[in-house]
């Protein structure tokens, strides 16, 4: 009774703060994330005083086991749900934009609804929505698997999960409202960052808990690419955002660095931001679930040691090559660039670190839809992964820079290898963490592998085609030295590239909903009747013994 | 010299050989003789328990 008091009183004094800075708010879009919040807090107090046990009625209806299982799996399956719910969003979100980039129209004429303020929501709704919960679901599988523990502060972890729904809701909101520090993938306002920071630490406090508390003697090496990840993430987080409000009951801030050093901290944050939230975390997924589905350990140990310390010691450089023919000092962008080509040789040999562990099993590629995704991943890792390098180069980027080139480029990074890793742990994940026997359908995963990779194989191949025109057009002088093309002109000539990317987007979201489909039947209980995958030929016409013709 | 240029000059001389070492040492830590086998264990770990522990 004490603790729902003292729950009840915390809930209390939240929503009261959150009506008061509401109230006092010095700008509408303060006063509506203020009013989210007291809606929040309302919901604690609710679920806290009523004391019906809604944890139940969702298990009811999410049909999860009351956990039999030795390991904390439930936040997990909250996790596994966000993702697919989150995917759905992103991608949404960006066929949309890039409709609108081919049809201008589809601005609606509302500030709400333009490019400019949808595209931050889509790039967030992917890469920390999405791929965040993945991140999240799955290191808290890993780390109780590979630790044998169950894990550390079970209320914390839940505490994580709501929290980054929270910070999630008030980003988006922020985007649509136009509050934004005007910070790629950075653009929350103070407050909202301030409460990642608060999840955040929470999340690194369970993950590490759970390794302090571990029945296993070595930490299995994924853990060691969560850990950079979640560190680093931190510490990119805390100094991208320095800044000081203008004041505490608005959403206005001003970056505690100005000028060229505010570029170089922006994309030393943008592009570790890449490098260890999108490849580190992501290859802790690749380090346990691909020898997993594969059923063999990965093919070198050691290999993953030294593409975990190169990774580490070299990603943090590369970030100044985002600021070529800039502001910044030469050397600083020449620092930049030859990181970022060393950079190459460790990314080759993670990915070819877990495209062996396929070696003597490769016939799964064909036999398991699930296997293929993480080969088709891992071979989109490569391939953005040289493609990086390469663009990094000044030359190249002279011609690459600011064109849609580097828009392609991006997209094989996420769509093919965050995304298709992610479909994958989801696929592995469901049918385990919900107990049944198998996936609803792995002919569906097989439909969803094509629709997903044939969509990529359009974004990408019309974004490179598109890039390079731009860049040509871009930079042709006339006889007379004046610039042959208005920019005009180079947008017109996009103008079919751009629905061939709609159209790439459109089958990457089809694959999707496919994924939607199978999940939510999977979780159902359901099992679609179908003819196996694959099969060993049998022909009962052959299948006799030979009869002896007397001879004539 | 400034603070700045004394932090400049250790960072680009003594600091980057730290680092460098450091780096080194950590990528061939697990080729020391008698590694091998620790390694193979780790990496076979996750398969222990087939059940997931379930």
């Amino acid at each position: 009774m004490e603790r729902v008091l003292a729950r009840t009183g915390i809930w209390f004094a939240i929503l009261l703060l959150a009506f008061v800075a509401a109230a006092f708010a010095r700008d509408g879009g303060y006063a509506i994330h203020m009013g989210i919040i007291a809606i929040a807090a309302l919901i604690g107090l609710w679920v806290t005083i009523s004391r019906q046990d809604y944890g139940a009625i969702a298990r009811g209806i999410l049909r999860m086991p009351a956990d039999p299982s030795r390991y904390d799996d439930e936040v997990i399956r909250w996790g596994v749900i966000a993702t697919v719910f989150w995917g759905m969003a992103g991608f949404l979100a960006g066929l949309y934009i890039a409709l609108q980039l081919a049809y201008p129209v589809l601005n609606l004429g509302f500030e709400y609804t333009t490019f400019g303020r949808l595209r931050p929501l889509h790039t967030s709704a992917v890469i920390f929505a999405f791929g965040g919960n993945a991140l999240i679901a799955s290191s808290f599988y890993v780390v109780q698997r590979t630790c044998r523990a169950r894990l550390a502060f079970p209320g914390l972890a839940r505490f994580v999960f709501w929290g980054y729904q929270l910070f999630i809701v008030l980003a988006a909101t922020g985007y649509l409202l136009g509050i934004t520090q005007s910070r790629e993938y950075a653009e929350p306002e103070w407050y909202v960052d301030l409460w990642l920071t608060i999840v955040w630490v929470a999340y690194i406090a369970v993950f590490v808990g759970t390794i302090v508390k571990r029945a296993e003697p070595h930490i299995y090496v994924a853990n060691w690419f969560y850990l950079a990840f979640m560190l680093t993430i931190a510490m990119l987080h805390i100094v991208n955002n320095l800044a000081i409000p203008v004041s505490l009951l608005g959403t206005k801030s001003y970056s505690a660095f100005s000028g060229v050093q505010d570029a170089l901290t922006q994309w030393w944050y943008g592009h570790n931001a890449v490098g260890f939230f999108l490849t580190a975390g992501f290859l802790a997924m690749m380090y346990y679930f691909v020898p997993k589905q594969a059923e063999r350990p990965v093919y070198s140990y050691r290999l993953s040691i030294i593409h975990f310390w190169s990774l580490i010691f070299l990603y943090i450089w590369a970030g100044p090559h985002h600021l070529h023919y800039t502001a910044l000092p030469d050397w600083a962008q020449t620092l930049g660039m030859v990181f970022s080509v060393m950079l190459w040789m460790p990314s080759w040999g993670g990915m070819i670190n877990g495209l062996m562990t396929l070696n003597g099993a490769w016939d799964k590629i064909r036999t398991d839809p699930i296997i293929r995704m993480f080969v088709i991943s891992l071979a989109f890792y490569g391939m953005s992964t040289f493609e990086g390098p390469m663009m990094s180069v000044k030359s190249v980027n002279s011609l690459s820079h600011y064109t849609d080139w580097t828009i392609g480029h991006v997209h094989s990074g996420a769509l093919g290898w965050n995304g298709m890793i992610t479909f994958g742990v989801i696929y592995y994940l469901t049918p385990r963490l919900w107990n049944r026997e198998r996936l609803f359908s792995l002919r569906m995963v097989n439909w969803h592998f094509w629709l997903a990779t044939i969509g990529i194989v359009f974004y990408a191949a019309s974004m490179w085609v598109a890039g390079v025109t731009q860049g040509l057009m871009w930079r042709e002088y006339g006889a007379d030295g004046y610039l042959v093309n208005s920019f005009a002109e180079t947008v017109a000539a996009l103008h079919p590239m751009y629905l061939l990317r709609a159209f790439g987007g459109l089958l990457y979201l089809s694959g999707a909903v496919v994924m939607v489909v199978n999940v939510w039947r999977t979780i159902a209980g359901h099992l679609r009747d179908e003819a196996p995958m694959s099969d060993a030929a049998y022909d009962p016409a052959k299948d006799r013994p030979i009869v002896a013709v007397p001879a004539e | 010299m400034s603070l700045y240029d004394t932090l400049r000059h250790f960072a680009d001389s003594y600091a980057l050989l730290a680092m460098f070492a450091a780096f080194v040492v950590l990528c061939a830590w697990p080729f020391r003789p008698g590694a091998r086998h620790r390694s193979d264990e780790a990496a076979t770990m996750i398969f222990k328990d087939e059940t997931d522990g379930e």
